[in-house]
């Protein structure tokens, strides 16, 4: 089989924010064997702009497709809203005619027009099916057996289903797996598909810090080591926040958020300063020694 | 929203109900198949905002637009609550996607009435400048030289531009005037 080649789609909030997110994904995809290519040009994928304006949200998307269709070759993003906006929209101009002439119509003024050629992929799905799960687990050289984890796969990697069209949303299981090549059990807990609430914070905190308390606590409740995120905004809500939420409510949750690629990493035997663990607000004393 | 701070009025006169809006927006990406809904309430059971929020509930937002409460929906704060996790999509037994109807009545407001939350100003501004919708502060650039990770790819401004031209959110933005948070 011809190595898997990709386009990768940092998005914004990656290099922003969580290098550490990068940083372990591109080690054990290289480890892997999936050869990334950056992006000629960037822009944003247009999922913030979608509440202001949504052919605005289609074009910036469309525009990133065009780049791609140039390159020949298909996408990967690290970021579960960068993977909803570009292939949605994606697979909205492949299959409305109207709508794709529309947004060709202002493609044009930049000399690119969308012809549906390649197709948008989340990290974990080039996991699930470029890489497989066999030549996974034959690259896990230190199985994390004394872990314990919880997963949270976010909303854009599997909703909705229309568009996704890849894993079960009501019971995703495409993170289980992947969590458990590494060695690690992967934990049941209530609610797991609920939403972290990270996309509306800018506009209310009180909403999504209940909603990420209430996801903290049931992760507690069923005593998980760490939790494991692929997105980088859930990340940021469980992590980043997680004081502001333990002070908000007056109770200690002390849970690490691992991105999937550190605990892979790790259990590919890269040692945690080499996957951006340094950069992590909760600190993973107790995974680390668990390793 | 300082325009929505009254609490509406509960009874609904006849003639606050608009009987084309339902046609407008089922002409709109997304909303299409609004007069499909049949209020079971499946959407608003499922919402994880709807259960921390007092007054989000998007079987009440379906159920204005098909009766037509455009003024009411237009400044109502409860539209900018929906976190887009797309469950009422996967959940409507109709194939009602109300999370494209409510995005359909934020462009309304953001388009019609020139108001938007500050945030997404900040993040279209900041889009415009850089191609990313946050500031990457130089250090951060730096930074990635000693991870060893390669330089940002560069963005085409130009384009940037013409694509908010284009699609009529340059002056849109420039005119908008924001609020800052809402109430749940």
């Amino acid at each position: 089989m011809a190595k898997p080649k990709y386009l990768i789609f940092l998005g914004c909030v990656v290099p922003y924010r969580l290098s550490s997110y990068e940083i372990s994904a591109r080690k054990v995809l290289d480890k892997l064997g999936v050869e990334l290519v950056e992006m000629p040009e960037f822009n944003c994928c247009g999922l913030p702009m979608d509440p202001i304006n949504h052919e605005l949200m289609l074009t910036l998307a469309a525009r990133n497709l065009c780049l791609a269709e140039r390159e020949n070759l298909n996408i990967l993003t690290l970021c579960n809203g960068c993977f909803s906006s570009l292939n949605e929209t994606n697979k909205m101009l492949k299959e409305d005619k109207k709508l794709r002439e529309k947004i060709n119509g202002y493609l044009k003024e930049m000399g690119m027009e969308f012809k549906g050629t390649i197709e948008v992929k989340h990290l974990i799905y080039v996991l699930a099916e470029d890489v497989g799960f066999e030549k996974i687990k034959n690259a896990v050289k230190k199985p994390l057996t004394k872990l314990q984890v919880a997963q949270h796969s976010g909303c854009h990697v599997v909703r909705p289903a229309k568009y996704v069209g890849r894993d079960d949303p009501e019971n995703p299981t495409t993170l289980k797996e992947l969590i458990r090549l590494t060695g690690a059990e992967c934990l049941d807990y209530m609610d797991e598909t609920q939403c972290c609430g990270n996309p509306i914070i800018g506009v209310n905190e009180e909403v999504p810090f209940q909603m990420a308390k209430e996801k903290l606590a049931h992760i507690k409740a069923v005593k998980a080591q760490a939790m494991i995120t692929i997105c980088p905004f859930c990340h940021i809500m469980f992590d980043l926040n997680q004081t502001r939420i333990e002070k908000a409510f007056n109770e200690k949750f002390g849970i690490p958020v691992l991105h999937y690629t550190q605990l892979l990493g790790l259990a590919m035997g890269f040692q945690p300063k080499e996957l951006g663990f340094d950069e992590l607000r909760v600190k993973p004393t107790e995974v680390l020694s668990n390793i | 929203m300082s325009e929505t701070k009254e609490q509406a009025p509960s009874v609904i006169k006849a003639e606050e109900l608009n009987p084309k809006f339902k046609y407008e927006m089922s002409k709109i990406h997304g909303a299409e198949k609004i007069m499909l809904c049949f209020q079971c309430g499946t959407c608003t059971a499922d919402c994880p905002i709807s259960r921390f929020s007092d007054f989000y509930r998007p079987r009440k937002i379906a159920r204005m637009v098909q009766l037509g409460l455009k003024d009411r929906l237009l400044s109502n704060d409860a539209l900018w609550l929906c976190s887009a996790c797309f469950t009422c999509v996967d959940h409507c037994p109709q194939g009602v996607e109300i999370a494209g109807i409510v995005r359909a009545l934020r462009n309304m407001v953001t388009k019609d009435k020139g108001i938007m939350p500050l945030v997404y100003k900040e993040l279209a501004t900041n889009l415009l400048k850089s191609g990313y919708v946050y500031a990457i502060p130089e250090s951060r650039h730096k930074k990635r030289v000693d991870d060893g990770l390669p330089p940002l790819p560069k963005p085409n401004l130009a384009d940037v531009s013409k694509i908010f031209e284009l699609t009529g959110s340059a002056k849109m933005l420039e005119n908008a005037k924001t609020f800052e948070k809402v109430k749940s």
